[in-house]
């Protein structure tokens, strides 16, 4: 597949989002990044859940799989398992990731399936038009709380790292060049590896202005092997730090649980012959 | 006085008398004897304490149910016999431990004081009383003490120093009912007949296990919930063997979630689960549906709503089996009848999923998961392994969800099929873009309808081992007739065949199918018919409900929903009133 450019990924589907959609920006890092690593449309598979950012499969020609709402991550990790030889990349929302689909979350990081999962994280429920979602701000007025959020927001990076993930980076749909090597070391990275990209919605709470004024490189010093290190930049108040947060190599799910028995390859799976197995019941 | 069959119940402490381990033992020893046995158990949700029963009901001649009166109780201790009482026939036998209880008033039938515990701590054995019961029982019914012996070796360990005091105690029980108890005793099992080779003995949990792996299944997940769990604990023991894998998900969601996610990526998927479980499953069988993603659920049914009684039988789920997700999703719905149907059901629901790309749900019921029945070694064969139908020709031009004649469109596999497409749960075009319109989603609809109804046209005339059971006397003569379904099969056949065969016209039919409904062979059973009997285990009817709407037949419900399955009896007394109000009306 070599020579594969980044247009041979686009599919015939015109994306559904808003003009000027951080989702836009993700779309147009991921397709360099499919190209760079030349992966096979055929054996490559991007599954989402619900939302806007979650319409992201239908405008890649790899193999998709849109979800239900938050469902992503149990989704690709049946995949993974089942066909272990594709690339799986899950996409998807902060409401799909952290709030339906939260609880998934933290298995799929203490698993860790050899999946990329690039979560676009606008800060709101866009396609809903325009809810509170777990990473609003504190005091945040939408049409579900008119006098103020009450919640205190999550932070997914903080979180991530705290349930042991693998790999953890963070990219802004404002600078696609940088978001595209994070998903090609994501996508290299044998493990699970979540990368959060804000990635602002225009529509219902436009924060293109504020997270231009925020976004920062992590310092140059930073040293991607020390967790502690990691949590210190995910806690930082005072910017919001891009690149590579944390990353660490260790067994993945499908190193242990994998079907090798593919029906697709031949092999017993079409033709097991269950009467010896029955015979032990006599 | 020799009898053909004997029902025997053993009651005692749970974790304390080993009641089920000594009961699986004795009832493979009998099996493998040459008789045919049906067992049935209750035990606690809670893991230590509280009253545990066996049952083990063993003939000569096969045995669909689990019976009626015990002729036999065997009480551990004196809950067992105040709970299990009420069931032993006014003749039949008690054997009790006189150390561990009184002696009853006004017994008619023989008791046997058999002193487990004493002969337990003669010989220094802190868990032998089960065996040392088992040997009694050898002693007093007949049952072949040397294949007793050699399988509670070969069950309970063969390291010497367990061989050595198992043997020990069966030897005690055995010798002191030879020493002890003379003179006749009350009943006394006829040899079994002579045959080829023992037959299997299976629960039927363990049959959809080795009838997943023999339909080619190699992924399951799934979350631990009774009574479904040991689906997922056999397979985590052999699929990873075989090429496949087993996943132990966060929820239930999860464990729908990576079969959906399994099945896409090529491979034959399953979960199993029971009530709780399942409703939370709903909306991901919805995708499936819409999706057309191929995968089967095992539902064990116990008894709800909610939390419920989860170690009590009960087949109240099967609206949410038929209705569960929202929209118009049409899915697959089985119900086995028997351990051995267990088998066939589950190889016919992966085909079935596998050539109609939609979820399968087979209704299982706790008394089926852990019963465990005589069954001769099936026939995979007569079930052909499924697989979906692929994308040939020119990739250029695949449409996944393409508008075919039959409704089946070819699924592409990823990694081995050069068709890259993108499923999803919205409505969709044929090349699986997203659309709402009116004529699109009237023609996908189409689709997935007439794929269900050609299920349907197949299904419908299929008779038994996959298809509907009959029994009784010619339909043509019978008066009074039973619709059942699932587990409840066994004690209508049984009483069918009893009414039957003292010449009662009387005749029963058992589909196993049971959505798509196979209503024209309904009909045809109800035709000549004076009354239909519908008896299942829940409060509503919800069989009666849905072949109603199906056929308009007027149907007699007979509801039972303590948590316990039918006796033949219960069926045969309700059929005999019907029979008599046809007959003098």
């Amino acid at each position: 597949m070599a020579n594969l450019v980044a247009q041979a990924y686009k599919s015939e589907v015109k994306p559904t989002w808003c003009p000027g959609c951080g989702d836009f920006g993700v779309l147009a890092a991921l397709y360099p990044a499919l190209a760079r690593l030349e992966l096979d449309p055929a054996k490559t598979m991007i599954v989402s859940g619900i939302g806007c950012s979650s319409r992201l499969p239908f405008f890649v020609k790899t193999y998709g799989f849109q979800t239900a709402h938050g469902r992503v991550l149990p989704v690709a990790m049946g995949v993974k398992i089942a066909n272990p030889d594709l690339t799986v990349i899950a996409v998807g929302g902060d409401g799909d990731g952290f709030s339906i689909g939260g609880g998934h979350l933290v298995h799929a990081v203490r698993r860790n399936p050899d999946i990329t999962y690039v979560v676009m994280d606008n800060q709101i429920y866009g396609l809903t038009k325009g809810q509170t979602s777990p990473t609003s701000p504190l005091g945040i007025k939408t049409k579900s709380t008119p006098f103020g959020s009450a919640d205190t927001p999550i932070n997914p990076m903080a979180w991530v790292l705290a349930s042991g993930v693998s790999f953890a980076a963070r990219g802004f749909s404002g600078n696609p060049k940088l978001l595209t090597d994070l998903i090609v070391a994501a996508i290299q990275h044998p493990g699970f590896a979540f990368v959060q990209t804000m990635s602002p919605c225009p529509t219902f709470n436009n924060t293109y202005d504020q997270w231009r004024g925020k976004v920062d490189s992590l310092p140059a010093d930073h040293d991607p092997g020390d967790r502690l290190q990691a949590m210190a930049q995910a806690l930082r108040e005072d910017a919001i730090p891009l690149g590579v947060f944390y990353r660490q190599v260790r067994p993945t799910l499908e190193s242990h649980t994998r079907v090798t028995d593919h029906p697709a390859r031949g092999g017993a799976a079409a033709g097991f012959d269950v009467r010896g197995l029955l015979e032990s019941y006599r | 006085m020799p009898v053909d069959r004997l029902l025997l119940r053993m009651g005692g402490e749970s974790g304390t008398d080993n009641v089920i381990s000594a009961g699986d033992v004795l009832t493979l020893s009998v099996a493998r004897s040459g008789y045919h046995v049906h067992t049935f158990r209750t035990y606690p949700a809670e893991i230590k304490g509280g009253p545990v029963m066996f049952q083990l009901r063993v003939g000569v001649q096969p045995l669909p149910s689990l019976g009626d009166q015990l002729d036999v109780l065997v009480a551990f201790n004196q809950e067992a016999w105040d709970l299990q009482h009420a069931d032993l026939r006014p003749e039949g036998t008690l054997i009790y431990d006189p150390a561990m209880q009184e002696v009853p008033d006004g017994l008619k039938g023989a008791a046997y004081g058999v002193p487990l515990d004493g002969l337990a701590r003669d010989l220094n054995l802190r868990k032998g009383k089960n065996l040392i019961g088992l040997g009694a029982l050898s002693a007093l019914f007949g049952f072949d003490f040397n294949q007793l012996q050699a399988t509670v070796k070969e069950k309970f360990g063969t390291r010497p120093e367990f061989a050595e005091s198992n043997r020990m105690a069966l030897l005690a029980g055995f010798e002191w009912v030879r020493k002890n108890i003379t003179g006749d005793i009350p009943l006394r099992l006829v040899p079994p007949h002579p045959r080829e080779g023992s037959a299997l003995v299976m629960s039927g949990n363990q049959a959809i296990v080795a009838a997943a792996l023999a339909a080619g299944c190699r992924f399951f997940a799934g979350y631990p919930i009774t009574p479904a769990s040991d689906i997922m604990e056999e397979l985590a023991k052999r699929l990873p063997k075989m090429g496949g894998a087993v996943f132990q998900t966060e929820d239930e969601i999860a464990a729908i979630s990576a079969v959906v996610g399994a099945s896409i990526g090529g491979v034959r998927a399953m979960t199993a689960t029971s009530g709780p479980g399942f409703s939370l499953m709903q909306e991901m069988l919805g995708l499936a549906t819409m999706a057309e993603v191929p995968l089967v659920v095992v539902d064990a049914q116990r008894a709800g709503p909610s939390t419920g009684m989860p170690t009590k039988m009960e087949q109240s789920d099967l609206n949410i089996a038929l209705y569960g997700a929202h929209g118009d999703a049409p899915r697959i719905v089985l119900a086995p009848r028997s351990v051995e149907d267990c088998f066939y059901q589950t190889m016919h629901a992966f085909s079935l999923a596998e050539t109609y790309q939609m979820p399968v749900i087979l209704l299982s019921d706790q008394s089926l998961s852990h019963r465990t029945e005589t069954l001769t070694m099936p026939n995979p064969d007569l079930v052909p392994v499924a697989y979906r139908q692929r994308p040939s020709g020119d990739a250029e031009k695949y449409r996944r969800y393409a508008l075919t004649e039959n409704g089946i469109s070819p699924m592409g596999v990823p990694g081995f099929d050069p068709t890259p497409f993108t499923a999803t749960g919205l409505e969709h075009d044929e090349t699986g873009e997203p659309n709402y319109t009116p004529a699109m989603h009237t023609a996908q609809m189409d689709k997935r309808g007439v794929k269900f109804e050609r299920v349907a046209e197949l299904l419908c005339e299929l008779e038994s081992p996959l298809g509907c059971q009959a029994c009784g006397v010619p339909e043509e003569t019978a008066e009074v007739g039973v619709l059942a379904w699932g587990s409840t099969a066994g004690a209508a056949r049984e009483a069918v065949e009893e009414l039957a065969a003292e010449g009662y016209p009387v005749a029963a039919l058992i589909p196993a199918v049971i959505n798509p409904l196979p209503a024209s062979r309904v009909r045809y059973f109800a035709h000549n018919l004076k009354a239909i009997l519908v008896p299942e285990v829940n409060r509503s009817g919800q069989f009666a409900a849905w072949v109603k709407a199906y056929t308009e037949l007027p149907l007699i419900s007979l509801n039972k929903y303590g948590g316990l399955p039918f006796t033949p009896g219960e069926i045969r007394a309700k059929v005999r009133g019907l029979l008599d109000e046809v007959t003098h009306g």
